[in-house]
């Protein structure tokens, strides 16, 4: 069985059509890299898994590990192990960071029926994870993402993919904004989590972030569906050629 | 012209009419004592209780709340007594000098009145002013003089409260705690405290109102406060569970030059609670903090009337309040920075942020600035929504339950406010407050 499988997904937003019919299988183990031009649905497919109310879901199936999750409200989501990794992470003053953390590690814990962590044992965690990657105490201690650069902010969100250790990992435009040596702490991040249980989307413009994460496939989604799908070689195609043969597909 | 014309007098302004006729004598203090509440209850004939064509009391119309007057609390007896004992155990664990009032009444075998540090006098109102005390009629009613009606009330009953002194330079290490409980049968209480805090001192109050969850009581309770040049003084008013049916509070203070000082009104109980402060600076150099928090639901209103008197040049002053409603919870919040015409240099922010949990929720808030100096930094900020959908979502996505996720941004929201509280343990203690308001929300 698949770890992920979407069945024939549509997708309204507002009124308007943005996933028409999209299919994708992801088993245990692997990376997909999902690329496409602007306006294509990746983000889409990003928030629908991650369970953001306002995308309708006119038709189809999302199956985590055999079950649909469609029904299921996001945080019970994300209990069974899905990750989103957002773009624009949320700043969320007067929260602190160590509190986000542990609240969510612990009400994640609690829904699978587990104890919840003990103080020491969080902390141990936490600072082991952080210092890889280079975020420091001081930063933990001030509201989520409060004065983080574009650059801290996508490494926060590593941070809890770490520490929260999900099946299924999305990570949506996590290049974005990123310069080469803020890139290269990120993906090694993302390695550092690859493991025979865990499977990555990994949504992105650009081939650049394949350097570093090595993608298993890569599929090409335009106008709501995936229209071709590859190994490593088709990112570095479109990175050559460009969108434009696709979206001519299409019409 | 037209003579003004007068409505009839309400059931319950007839009631305290006769109500004064009757206890006037039996109220403490004579002479000068009675001559102030003779006054006072001039100006209440004259206006009645203040309505919504009043414009300070425009979303609070005490005339209409207000359908009969409740009898004058009688002095507490040994029930009143056992009951506040159990509200007393609910209060906020701080260290500090409790000195407890029930239903309005000193209460010396529940207060801690016993070696008092040094510089520091605390004495009965009600005793001062049967003593007719000088030093008392120094400062009574003249700190920040007001014509407002709901004060002058508490003038012509004005019963038992603390009358505190802290000698020049004596810093106080045990926070005061002001404790009035509603213990008895419903009835209106009116408590008078006054506080002076001499130059260079330090001094914590706090003042809790709190009684049986279901309290009928009408309070109307007034601190004066004058704070010395130099002096450092904190004063957090806690309006909890049993406040009253009709809460009805005031400050006055008066702030040295180069003082600080730090004003904080929590509110979650009371059905209807109206707190004013009224601030002036009279010295140059101070600093101050004025903030608070409403946390509302059912059908409770609260009221926060304030107005910053900056008298004199360069003061700095932060207006910070919050609140949050629920169900059918109401705020109104009217802010008013008065900068006078030799106030230079000064630095005012209001800020008033309203978090509305349900549809059916009201948030009213009227902030203003009267500027008459041309150098100054001043402004003002209102805010009034929901729970931010994308916050919520982010919190949700890690796998905190919606309910959590909600009460983490709640916290935060009431969190900025209390921040600026200086007393780490009281701040604790109020956000433990918070907490139990969230944890008891259906």
């Amino acid at each position: 069985m698949h770890l992920l499988e979407v069945k024939d997904l549509h997708v309204e937003v507002d009124g308007k059509k943005i996933l028409n019919g999209l299919e994708l299988s992801v088993s245990r183990g692997s990376v997909h890299a999902l690329m496409g031009p602007n306006g294509s649905g990746k983000s889409t497919l990003a928030h629908v898994l991650a369970g953001k109310d306002d995308y309708v879901v006119t038709q189809g199936e999302v199956l985590l590990d055999g079950e649909d999750i469609l029904a299921l409200p996001p945080e019970e989501r994300a209990a069974k192990g899905l990750f989103l990794a957002f773009q624009y992470p949320f700043e969320i003053p007067g929260v602190a960071t160590m509190t986000f953390l542990r609240t969510a590690l612990n009400a994640q814990r609690k829904k699978r029926g587990e104890d919840e962590l003990s103080t020491p044992e969080f902390l141990k965690r936490v600072r082991e994870v952080a210092g890889k990657l280079g975020i420091e105490q001081e930063m933990l201690r001030r509201g989520v993402n409060v004065g983080f650069s574009g650059g801290e902010k996508k490494r926060n969100e590593i941070l809890q993919m770490a520490l929260l250790q999900p099946r299924l990992c999305v990570l949506d435009e996590t290049d974005s904004g990123l310069d080469i040596d803020a890139l290269k702490v990120v993906a090694d991040g993302v390695n550092r989590l690859r493991s025979p249980e865990r499977a990555f989307v990994v949504i992105t413009h650009y081939q650049r972030l394949l350097n570093y994460i090595v993608p298993d496939v890569v599929h090409v989604l335009s106008r709501g569906r995936i229209v071709k799908t590859g190994d490593k070689q088709l990112a570095l195609d479109l990175e050559a050629t460009g969108y434009a043969q696709y979206q001519e597909q299409m019409a | 012209m037209n003579a003004e014309v007068r409505p009839i007098k309400t059931a319950a302004e007839t009631a305290l009419a006769q109500s004064f006729a009757a206890v006037k004598r039996a109220l403490p203090g004579a002479g000068a004592v009675g001559a102030l509440r003779e006054h006072a209850f001039r100006r209440f004939e004259t206006e009645g209780l203040p309505h919504r064509r009043v414009e300070e009391w425009k979303y609070t119309d005490l005339r209409a709340l207000m359908r009969e007057a409740k009898p004058l609390a009688a002095v507490p007896d040994a029930a009143a007594k056992a009951c506040a004992k159990d509200a007393l155990a609910m209060l906020p664990a701080i260290e500090a000098r409790r000195v407890v009032f029930v239903d309005g009444a000193l209460v010396p075998e529940l207060s801690d009145l016993s070696g008092l540090e040094a510089g520091l006098t605390i004495r009965s109102m009600a005793q001062a002013l049967a003593a007719g005390d000088r030093g008392l009629l120094a400062h009574l009613g003249r700190i920040v003089p007001t014509d407002d009606v709901a004060v002058a009330l508490n003038t012509v009953f004005m019963g038992d409260g603390a009358v505190i002194h802290v000698a020049q330079g004596a810093a106080l290490v045990q926070p005061i705690h002001l404790v009035f409980v509603n213990a008895g049968e419903p009835a209106s209480v009116f408590a008078r405290s006054l506080a002076v805090i001499g130059k260079g001192a330090r001094a914590m109050l706090v003042e809790s109102h709190v009684g049986s969850t279901a309290s009928e009581d009408q309070v109307n309770t007034v601190l004066e406060l004058k704070v010395g040049d130099e002096a450092h003084v904190d004063h957090i008013k806690i309006t909890g569970a049993g406040a009253g049916a009709l809460h009805v509070s005031t400050l006055m203070a008066a702030i040295g030059a180069h003082a600080r000082f730090n004003e904080f009104l929590f509110t979650t109980g009371g059905a209807v609670v109206r707190n004013q402060a009224f601030v002036r600076f009279d010295g140059e150099g101070t600093i101050a903090g004025i903030r608070g928090a409403s946390l509302l639901k059912g059908r409770q209103h609260a009221d926060t009337t304030l107005v910053a008197d900056h008298a004199v040049a360069d003061c700095t002053s932060r207006e910070v309040f919050k609140s949050v409603l629920d169900e059918e919870g109401r705020s109104v919040f009217q802010g008013k920075i008065i900068v006078q015409r030799n106030a230079q240099k000064t630095d005012a922010k209001m800020a008033t942020h309203a978090l509305l949990l349900s549809e059916t929720a009201e948030a009213d808030n009227k902030p203003e600035l009267e500027i008459f100096a041309d150098d100054v930094q001043c402004g003002h900020g209102a805010t009034s929504g929901a729970l931010d959908e994308d916050l919520l979502f982010y919190l949700k996505a890690r796998g905190i339950p919606a309910k959590e996720a909600q009460a983490l941004l709640i916290q935060a929201f009431v969190g900025e406010a209390v921040e600026g509280i200086e007393h780490a343990g009281l701040r604790d203690a109020l956000m433990d407050h918070v907490v139990a308001w969230l944890e008891a929300r259906g």
